[in-house]
């Protein structure tokens, strides 16, 4: 039974609030929050980038079970904002959670949806028998052009899930995606934010694939809403996941524990997995989760999910890692001259 | 900082890998291959850190070299590890907060960078627990 083993989240201290951006670039707080169901967004510190989040979501992981550095045969890091252009984040992760150098590892880009695509081949990689333990990692600094809209949401946080035969605290018992040539956001090289086609990245892209996964992995299941617990959708505000919640016939409560988005901001590739773990933290054996992330560009990776008695057994220790709510804990304001020094947008003397 | 020098240390900057004398008992960080008070009884093997311990004593850098301009006002400490070494070290919190006597962890952080282009050193600096 392949699954998740362990899993872990991390989300830096510091947030930034609506009103605090609009004070300098003009616009109705009330509006904006409305529009997009997001009050606040987290910051980066000074020190802190997409491997650092890595390495924290995946020593967090560790701490709840553990599992041998030596068995860790694949560390896959998806993120937009991976540090360098050329060297990957991957290798620095499997260094600090000392499980180089007997392992592969490659950094994935697909907007959003990268660390899902690294769950999928981690559970490839496993179920052929080709290693014991795959990590996965989604993790973002994420970009947003000052004054552009996602200013208002782009988030720095990840999620790290260890995937498994032996155990796991949640059977993954089905995947597939949704996949098509879709310009609805995208960054050029040696570009420093992304640009987007405004509300060309609704309909025919976060809806057409997001629904396009989700109507396949049902039609490949069986599985209908009603046989889920929880659903988590991929949230780039929080409006959108609710959407195409309600369009797929899930219920507000189905997807409540889930929805981080509000008080986070969207992390990119962390995204949908940090709302996976949120999720997991309050979930039970034998319910049932449905999972669907997003990535522009565009795809989404639709997943049938069911946690087993193993997340209340001996090996797992829920509580010696910190959970999203934790994370999401007194946090530290900033205003938006320190928030722009910590994001790296002010442009110093070189 | 040169290549070389940051990758060879790659071990102790991000997993505090030091050693520890079995005759004795003694840990040390950064590692030592040679045990000063057992000398040729001492028995040397590696031991990765806990990464928790306290705050000895500390400093706040508001004026650094360019480096770590960026980061001023900055709280460097020294910290006994809790098995009894001790190490010099970023604590990431406010210079209000820092306290004698303070527990902290390890957290995995950038250090500095080798200019727009250059590497990037990531490490160990601490925050409270």
């Amino acid at each position: 039974m392949t699954g998740i083993m362990t899993y872990g989240v991390y989300i830096p201290r510091y947030r930034i609030k609506i009103e605090e951006i609009t004070k300098v670039w003009g616009g109705n707080p009330d509006e904006i929050r409305n529009g997009l169901g997001v009050f606040e967004k987290s910051v980066p510190d000074l020190d802190e980038d997409a491997a650092t989040i890595a390495v924290e979501a995946a020593r967090n992981a560790l701490m709840r079970r553990h599992l041998s550095p030596h068995e860790i045969g694949a560390v896959y890091v998806g993120s937009e904002s991976h540090p360098y252009a050329v060297k990957p984040t991957a290798c620095t992760v499997g260094e600090a959670i000392s499980a180089t150098p007997m392992m592969t590892a490659a950094d994935y880009e697909f907007a959003c949806k990268a660390g899902t695509a690294a769950i999928q081949t981690c559970m490839g990689l496993v179920k052929s028998g080709m290693i014991k333990y795959g990590l996965a990692i989604g993790s973002d600094v994420s970009q947003g052009a000052p004054s552009d809209a996602l200013e208002y949401t782009a988030a720095a946080g990840g999620a790290a899930f260890f995937i498994g035969n032996d155990d796991p605290i949640a059977a993954i018992h089905h995947t597939c995606s949704y996949t098509t040539d879709t310009p609805d956001f995208w960054r050029r090289e040696g570009q420093d934010y992304p640009r987007h086609g405004g509300r060309f990245t609704g309909e025919p892209g976060y809806f057409r694939h997001v629904q396009g996964a989700v109507n396949r992995i049902f039609q490949e299941t069986g599985k209908s809403p009603k046989d889920y617990t929880y659903a988590v959708f991929h949230q780039p505000n929080a409006k959108f996941p609710q959407r195409v919640a309600k369009i797929l016939g899930f219920s507000p409560e189905q997807i409540k524990p889930g929805l981080v988005v509000p008080h986070l901001g969207n992390t990119y590739s962390g995204s949908s997995m940090i709302g996976l773990a949120a999720t997991l933290d309050i979930a039970k054996p034998g319910e049932r989760i449905f999972v669907c992330s997003f990535g522009s560009g565009a795809g989404s990776d639709a997943f049938d999910i069911e946690v087993t008695d193993a997340i209340e057994g001996p090996d797992f220790k829920l509580s010696a890692g910190p959970s999203v709510q934790d994370l999401l804990k007194n946090p530290v304001y900033l205003e938006y001259a320190l928030y722009a020094k910590h994001k790296g947008k002010i442009v110093m003397q070189r | 900082m040169s290549v070389a020098r940051f990758w060879r240390k790659i071990p102790q900057r991000y997993n505090l890998i030091g050693t520890k004398c079995l005759t004795c008992g003694r840990y040390f960080y950064p590692p030592r291959t040679f045990c000063p008070l057992c000398r040729r009884d001492g028995k040397i093997v590696e031991h990765e850190f806990s990464g928790r311990g306290k705050v000895i004593t500390f400093t706040v850098i508001r004026s650094s070299s360019d480096q770590f301009e960026h980061l001023t006002p900055y709280v460097l400490a020294i910290i006994e590890l809790e098995e009894g070494s001790r190490v010099t070290a970023q604590v990431v919190t406010s210079p209000e907060e820092i306290k004698i006597g303070m527990q902290v962890k390890r957290i995995f952080r950038k250090i500095s960078t080798d200019g727009e282009s250059g590497v990037i050193h990531y490490g160990t600096k601490f925050t409270p627990l």
